[in-house]
């Protein structure tokens, strides 16, 4: 069931563009940012809502990578792969994050805590190597730096 | 030296104000196009500047502007849509704008959408800009009130809806018509070339789709004219850029220079030269679809037309450098690594020819590459280029590879006659 509060949010959107289907990327971000992802029941309730299949919608879901159709952990870590990052070494930031979180890209650690993502060039190539935590971007990092700050996510 | 897009942008301090921007000379642009101008008078000043599109393709804007049909032809509703959507690897120069003086932009799209008749418009914002998301809402809100946006803007009858949109990612959403796609709701996919978005767009109405720096240009020639915004430049494309350097040079970052700022005094003066110990070995101009450049092309100029001449792209303006002690054939991998994943699959050459280029360029570097892998490589740029897809994407993929394949090739022969990555133990 979507809450009351997502639904304002949604129909605020709809009022914005052509139809409610033209809202439905704006709809699952709102899921995304209440619920975390977007479970199958989010889409066959958003489905409904927007006039469209759930089918149709999950077409969509599934194109955009910051559509979660997967449970995340508490915090999601995107890690930028991209040319510059990748010369500033982004691949020991990585081998660092598999060794103490124990995960690969797309996984999430054990105790909920964590999931970590490949990232498009964040467009911080003058901060490489660099990685976004829930929206906060982090630049110039070193395995110990990084330590530091994943240390104040609880 | 003048820097007009740069000029308000404190680094690390919050931008200014809408009333702050006005004291600064701003919305004077608007007051001037919407108090004194008519549409056509702006287009004709935009198309006698020579401005040309600071996306990536350098298409003159004036031009693309122009080829919206005229309201009279097409009455109803018609879109203006700023592609803010960066994220070409290497490239992050739109963020200063955005993030250093939102109102520039903001005035500049006011301007560009009365320029074009447009009723609305909207900014195709990439999600991860949260910092420029949470100012452009705020300046918007503030233009909303000083009546800039909305209805009978400053009493000139125009009026423009204003919508900033935060995309849920794909690097393919920047290309113009797959942008399209994803403001509708839909798949980010890539329309077919005609009919052109300036008669059939965003929901099938007129629309224009610009770069942020392209926009952010419009209010400064509208303020000064043509032939002030021709002589800021060094050479035939007129202009300021905002230039770039990555990779171990000693001060990575982004300036706004004279347009055709040789690529020497961007490395050297400005990014401070190579790290120590390492030595220049080649610089991609423009972003991860744009061929490399040798040490001998240092002295090019950094315009649309010198970096085709020396064989490559200007694109996004803001280069990658490649050092001594990196691996080219790993530093391309990653380039068609980041390709295949971006691909949005659909049609074959890209979908499928990517990730076996990708895979290719994975064996030669673990050290695994047969020697005829090289001609499969050639062959690839050949099947993804220019005319076999069914957008820019692949072809833009196969730039660097073509040019690394012929530019780095001992690179190539030694990874597969030692069977392992020089650079890697």
């Amino acid at each position: 069931m979507l809450s009351e509060e997502i639904k304002r949010e949604i129909e605020a959107e709809c009022g914005r563009f052509k139809s409610n289907r033209s809202a439905c990327i704006e709809a699952m971000q709102i899921v995304r940012r209440h619920r975390g992802w977007i479970s199958d029941e989010s889409i066959s309730d958003l489905a409904d809502l927007l006039e469209m299949t759930a089918e149709e919608l999950d077409g969509v879901a599934t194109f955009y990578n910051h559509l979660f159709r997967k449970l995340v952990g508490r915090h999601v870590i995107l890690v930028c792969d991209s040319v510059t990052c990748w010369i500033m070494g982004y691949e020991q930031l990585m081998d660092h994050l598999k060794t103490s979180l124990g995960v690969e890209f797309g996984q999430t650690t054990a105790d909920g805590r964590f999931t970590v993502l490949p990232i498009q060039c964040l467009g911080a190539c003058d901060q490489a190597p660099a990685v976004m935590i829930d929206d906060e971007l982090y630049g110039h990092l070193d395995p110990a730096k990084l330590d530091q700050i994943l240390a104040r996510h609880a | 030296m003048k820097r007009p897009l740069t000029n308000n942008i404190r680094p690390r301090e919050a931008p200014l104000s809408l009333k702050e921007y006005e004291k600064a000379g701003g919305y004077q642009a608007v007051r001037k196009a919407l108090g004194t101008m008519t549409p056509q008078e702006v287009v004709a000043v935009v198309k006698e500047s020579k401005l040309r599109g600071r996306g990536g393709a350098g298409f003159p804007t004036g031009m693309k502007w122009e080829a919206m049909p005229s309201a009279d032809e097409v009455p109803g509703t018609r879109y203006f849509i700023t592609n803010a959507d960066e994220m070409e690897p290497a490239t992050f120069k739109d963020r200063l704008l955005m993030d250093g003086d939102p109102h520039q932009l903001i005035e500049g799209m006011i301007i560009s959408a009365y320029a074009t008749q447009a009723d609305v418009a909207f900014i195709f914002l990439r999600r991860e800009y949260t910092l420029a998301k949470k100012r452009l809402s705020k300046a918007i809100a503030e233009a909303y009130d000083s009546n800039y946006l909305g209805e009978n803007i400053l009493g000139s009858g125009y009026n423009l809806q204003l919508i900033l949109h935060l995309s849920a990612g794909r690097y393919i959403c920047g290309e113009g018509s797959a942008l399209l796609n994803s403001l509708e709701g839909k798949r980010a996919i890539p329309r077919d070339k005609t009919p052109r978005p300036t008669h059939v767009g965003l929901w099938g109405r007129p629309t224009t789709t610009n770069n942020v720096e392209t926009i952010c240009n419009i209010p400064h020639i509208v303020n000064n004219g043509a032939e002030w915004f021709k002589a800021l430049s060094l050479t035939e494309c007129s202009g300021t850029k905002i230039y770039g350097a990555s990779g171990k040079v000693r001060n990575p970052g982004a300036w706004e220079l004279p347009m055709g700022t040789t690529i020497r005094e961007i490395l050297e003066e400005h990014a401070g030269g190579m790290r120590a110990g390492l030595k220049f070995r080649g610089v991609m101009p423009g972003g991860a679809s744009t061929e490399f450049l040798l040490e001998q092309h240092l002295d090019v100029q950094m315009d649309f037309d010198s970096v085709q001449k020396a064989g490559s792209r200007l694109g996004t303006g803001t280069m990658v450098v490649l050092d001594d002690q990196t691996c080219p054939v790993g530093m391309v991998h990653n380039l068609e690594q980041f390709f295949a994943r971006e691909s949005c699959g659909w049609c074959t050459p890209c979908r499928d020819g990517l990730p076996w280029t990708a895979a290719i360029l994975k064996a030669i570097e673990d050290g695994k590459g047969q020697p005829e892998d090289l001609d499969r490589l050639k062959l690839h740029t050949k099947l993804l280029g220019m005319g076999r897809t069914f957008c820019a994407l692949a072809p833009g993929a196969m730039e660097p590879l073509q040019s690394a394949l012929v530019l780095f090739r001992e690179d190539f022969d030694r990874h597969i006659r030692e069977k392992r990555c020089p650079w890697r133990s």
